[in-house]
């Protein structure tokens, strides 16, 4: 039990926007009694709920390849044991520990994995197992998928729906994503897929109807979270048209576009690249069935890691550096290289305005989520000074002074006055993110919400106030003071279990037969091993 | 009773297609499994026949024993674990934080397999698949000092030679096997292709096919130390650059012969150089059951994936520094705790010397030289057999591994959990 007593409340979901407040926690919830406990006297300290990073690349077959690709990053990055925490490595890609840790001592309290491919979500649930504090989940690569693509082709929508529900069941996965759909597929014979009508070679489908049947499905199945999108196209100048295509192809349908930076570009590659974040920004704003994540790029060394094939393969041609490829049976792809964003590069000195154009040029705040898309455009340890580049419009004015001018001319961003509120940042943060992902206990400080809870110490500069807060309660239990780890706990992994009709099992066991090295008995995750502290979201009708 | 879709944690193929016939608590058939897999699954389903645990030879309680071994562990000042190839993932977690709370080392069987496949990853990256992709697209395979007909019986019928997918239809019709070994073995029927070459030369020939590949011109007086000429180097270049998906499975001819890193570092240089003609991939062959999955654990906990040293409270990886023949070999370790591998047998001699002058301690699930010559050792329930638990496949696939028969010893993800419990306690 813990009373939070005369703290400044954000708490965006129920309306409370800084109100001094006091709150209580009960059996690990968020109570409207006070039941007595340890008191925090949080006056002049801002309380919000736990954050929540709806996207990001902490677990599973091609992060850890990417850990094991790079020595280098880890050296003099390490943290030591404590009598309460392991040790591990830190880089752009950190260990499971450290990944854990990290976020919790920025106020973080739950992460969504972004990509994982079916046949190793085995390998995932291992990580998240071995990922402290924080409560996890991931979504599941279904775009190129070559049993969803046989059925889209052969005109059985109702088996699309019946297998993806199966395979979220198999793998205890939480939503459905789509990496440059039918891309992947394309790259395992050393093509791609360019516009949303190319033909996926061998299936007679396209992007197109790849997009619209899994988001239809999503739907359908009323999965707590809306079909996650990475388009197709990623990183390629003039991409825009592409990303606003996919929106279109959508029909009102929700969806998620996810780090949007990325797909956000104008002019033809080779030759130009600009900015199209305040067209694309208008077109969001006009339609509600949208929304983002930004997969905001910070300056410095990074590790690509995707699962989009061949933009990891376009990577390594553009800065040469080692490159891991892995193409992964009927489902799905992976490409991996080291990258590092310089500010005066002009590319990647319009790719950082860009994700700020699209911050601050999303009029509903709910809508938009704070990303780097860790570690891809920059690590999740850089969000506190990515809201101060937000909330501080004289600090972005600096920073804008130290990239490449004339790409930073091009677009938007020096005409940007506006600067966030803390109770947007909670919004882009954490409620939004919970709201959008459909966690009902997250995100929020109502009675019966979960007791994660992040303390802050006012402070002029926004990026230490958000870096370093004065307390983290996850579930009612104080894990953070003062900076320092107070104990030890593995959050929950939330996972979804739609519901299918069995009569499509005998052929997806035909499919295993045919074309999968694993058999199909062996396929599914044992929930009772591999979940340790599993919660089910419903999917509700 | 029968099970079916058993999975066979012998070799690196990790086949899950077995069919076990248990009588009386003991497998009498394993369908499907090929020689290598029955003696497997027959000398592991027997009962047990040693004690559960002993100490200077003699039978004692498992609880006697672990503390036997805690307090030799944490008296050490230089230990260091190693092994673990065929057990679980989940004995491999402990056996980090093991590792970890010791302060000592830890390293696996990669160090004396494959470790040079690993840095060459770390150094130029992996195109790679998984074994599907190889099924259902792969039109030219080579084998590149590799014996799998022995070392791995069902690789070329359950994933690269004879299996048919969706773009091999016919199988073996549908693909040219390629096999680059030192001598002639019982794989060589199996090749279209086959190349002799002379040991100790494949990093020459690699390089030379690269060159090749990149449209370079080679002198055929360069090629003369190889055993091969220019004409048939040209010819498996262009067998490459024209297959539609191409996969070099990648030996310990490669990785254990002179070059070894550089021999890997020139096979990635070489896939990848094809990468812009093809798709080709590079999968090496790796061979215990789960030596696969101690390379996971390590790197998702350390960041590294052999060789690991905690001295210093965190993660250092240097292999040659802290790998285990190094270490033994200059007689640093001090205390040394074998799990599910045989270093007694295994290693180079001045490494084995270093086994009979520190306290060792062993947990397999066999009596071995390592477990005769440990002070204090374990029996333990094998992995796939009389205990449950995760293991990666060559190509990085997990899978659960289910118990079939009663487990009468513990496993060793019990006995590394208690272990490393009771050595927590006395370190506090
Ligand atoms: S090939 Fe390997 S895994 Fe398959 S049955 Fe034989 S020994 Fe077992
Ligand atoms: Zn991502």
């Amino acid at each position: 039990m813990i009373r939070i007593l005369n703290g400044e409340v954000y708490d965006p979901i129920n309306g409370i926007a800084g109100e001094v407040r006091n709150l209580y926690i009960c059996d690990g919830r968020i109570s409207s009694q006070d039941a007595g406990g340890r008191t925090i006297d949080a006056a002049g300290m801002v309380v919000m709920p736990g954050g929540v990073d709806m996207h990001c690349h902490i677990a599973g077959p091609k992060v850890n390849t990417a850990r094991k690709l790079r020595p280098e990053d880890h050296r003099a990055h390490e943290i030591a044991k404590t009598p309460l925490s392991r040790s591990g490595t830190f880089g752009s890609v950190p260990t499971t520990f450290a990944t854990g840790y990290r976020y919790a001592m920025m106020g973080y309290t739950t992460a969504f994995d972004a990509a994982i491919p079916p046949l190793a979500a085995r390998h995932a649930h291992e990580e998240l197992n071995d990922t402290p504090v924080i409560d996890k989940g991931f979504f599941l690569l279904m775009g190129n998928n070559e049993f969803i693509m046989e059925r889209i082709a052969a005109g059985e929508k109702e088996e699309v729906r019946h297998f993806a529900a199966w395979l979220l069941q198999a793998a205890k996965g939480y939503a459905i994503k789509l990496v440059n759909p039918g891309g992947v597929e394309l790259w395992k014979s050393r093509s791609n897929a360019h516009t949303l009508d190319d033909e996926v070679t061998g299936f007679q489908i396209t992007p197109r109807q790849i997009i619209q049947s899994l988001a239809e499905v999503s739907e359908e199945l009323s999965l707590p979270h809306p079909v996650h999108i990475h388009c197709n196209n990623l990183g390629i100048a003039g991409n825009w048209e592409t990303t606003l295509e996919t929106m279109k192809a959508l029909e009102g349908r929700r969806g998620h576009l996810t780090h949007i930076q990325f797909h956000s570009y104008g002019g033809n590659p080779g030759e130009s690249f600009s900015s199209k974040a305040a067209e694309m920004a208008e077109y969001v704003n006009a339609h509600p069935n949208l929304s983002v994540d930004v997969g905001q790029v910070m300056f410095g060394d990074t590790t690509s890691l995707t699962g989009d094939g061949p933009l990891g393969y376009m990577l390594h041609q553009v800065t040469g550096c080692k490159w891991v490829n892995v193409d992964i049976e009927n489902e799905a792809g992976c490409g991996i290289t080291p990258i590092e964003y310089k500010e005066k590069n002009s590319i990647h000195a319009t790719q950082w305005a860009i994700g700020l154009e699209w911050f601050l040029l999303v009029q509903d705040p709910w809508r938009v989520v704070l990303t780097t898309d860790h570690p891809n455009g920059a690590s999740f340890t850089l969000y506190p000074r990515i809201i101060r580049l937000l909330m501080d419009r004289e600090y972005r004015k600096e920073m804008m002074r130290n990239v490449n001018q004339k790409a930073l001319a091009q677009t938007t961003l020096p005409d940007l006055e506006r600067e966030y509120t803390l109770n947007e940042i909670a919004i882009i943060t954490r409620a939004g993110p919970a709201r959008l992902l459909g966690l009902q206990d997250k995100g929020h400080l109502g009675v019966g919400a979960c007791g994660d809870v992040t303390i802050y110490e006012k402070n002029a500069d926004w990026e230490k106030m958000f870096a370093a807060p004065r307390y983290v309660i996850k579930d009612g239990q104080v894990l953070i003071e003062d900076g320092h780890l107070r104990g030890e706990t593995y959050g929950r992994t939330f996972y979804v279990s739609p519901a299918y009709d069995p009569a499509i099992e005998g052929k997806i066991r035909k499919f295993f037969d045919d074309y999968y090295t694993v058999r199909y008995e062996n396929y599914p995750v044992q929930l009772e091993h591999y979940l340790p502290r599993p919660e089910a979201i419903p999917c509700r009708v | 009773m029968q099970i079916e879709a058993a999975i066979c944690a012998f070799c690196g193929c990790l086949c899950d297609d077995i069919v076990l016939t248990i009588e009386s608590d003991r497998i009498v058939q394993a369908k499907n499994a090929c020689a290598l897999g029955k003696a497997w699954y027959t000398a592991h389903s027997r009962p047990p026949d040693l004690p559960a645990a002993r100490v200077d030879g003699k039978s004692v309680e498992v609880e006697e024993a672990i503390e036997a071994a805690a307090i030799l562990l944490t008296k050490a000042r230089y230990p260091i674990l190693y092994g673990l190839s065929s057990t679980s993932c989940e004995a491999q977690r402990h056996a980090v934080a093991l590792a970890e709370a010791l302060g000592g080392c830890i390293d696996c069987c990669t160090s004396v397999c494959h470790g040079p496949s690993g840095m060459a990853v770390q150094g130029f990256g992996e195109p790679t698949c998984t074994l599907g992709e190889v099924k259902n697209r792969a039109d030219l395979v080579i084998y590149w000092g590799s014996n799998p007909a022995e070392s791995h019986p069902r690789h070329m019928s359950r994933y690269a030679v004879t299996s048919k997918g969706r773009l091999t239809p016919n199988g073996r019709k549908n693909r040219t096997v390629v096999l680059v070994d030192v001598r002639s073995t019982p794989s060589s029927r199996f090749a279209d292709l086959l190349l002799t070459v002379r040991p100790g030369i494949d990093f020459e020939i690699l390089w030379a096919l690269r060159a090749l590949v990149l449209g370079r011109k080679v002198e055929p007086a360069g090629l003369a130390e190889t055993g091969i000429t220019l004409a048939q180097l040209t010819h498996l270049a262009e067998l490459m650059k024209n297959c539609r998906y191409g996969v070099l499975f990648a030996g310990q001819g490669l990785t254990q012969s002179a070059g070894n890193q550089m021999n890997l570092s020139a096979a990635i240089l070489l896939v990848r150089d094809l990468n812009q003609f093809t798709k080709f991939a590079i999968i090496p062959m790796r061979g215990h059951g789960n030596v696969t999955g101690v390379d996971q654990v390590l790197t998702w906990q350390t960041g590294y994936p052999f060789g690991v040293n905690f001295s210093r409270g965190y993660p250092r990886f240097n292999p040659g520094e802290f790998t285990m023949v190094d270490v033994l070999r200059r007689k640093e370790a001090d205390a040394v705790l074998s799990v599910a591998s045989d270093p007694a047998a295994s290693l180079p001699a001045e490494a084995v010397q270093r086994l009979t002058e520190v306290p060792l301690i062993a947990i397999d699930t066999h009596e071995s030289e390592t477990t005769r010559l440990a002070r204090v050792s374990f029996m333990a329930s094998t992995v796939g057999i009389r205990a449950s638990g995760t293991a990666y496949r060559m190509d990085n696939v997990p899978l659960f591994l289910k118990q079939a028969l009663t487990s009468i010893y513990p496993s060793d993800e019990e006995i590394l959990g208690r272990l490393l419990e009771r050595v927590r306690e006395l370190k506090a």
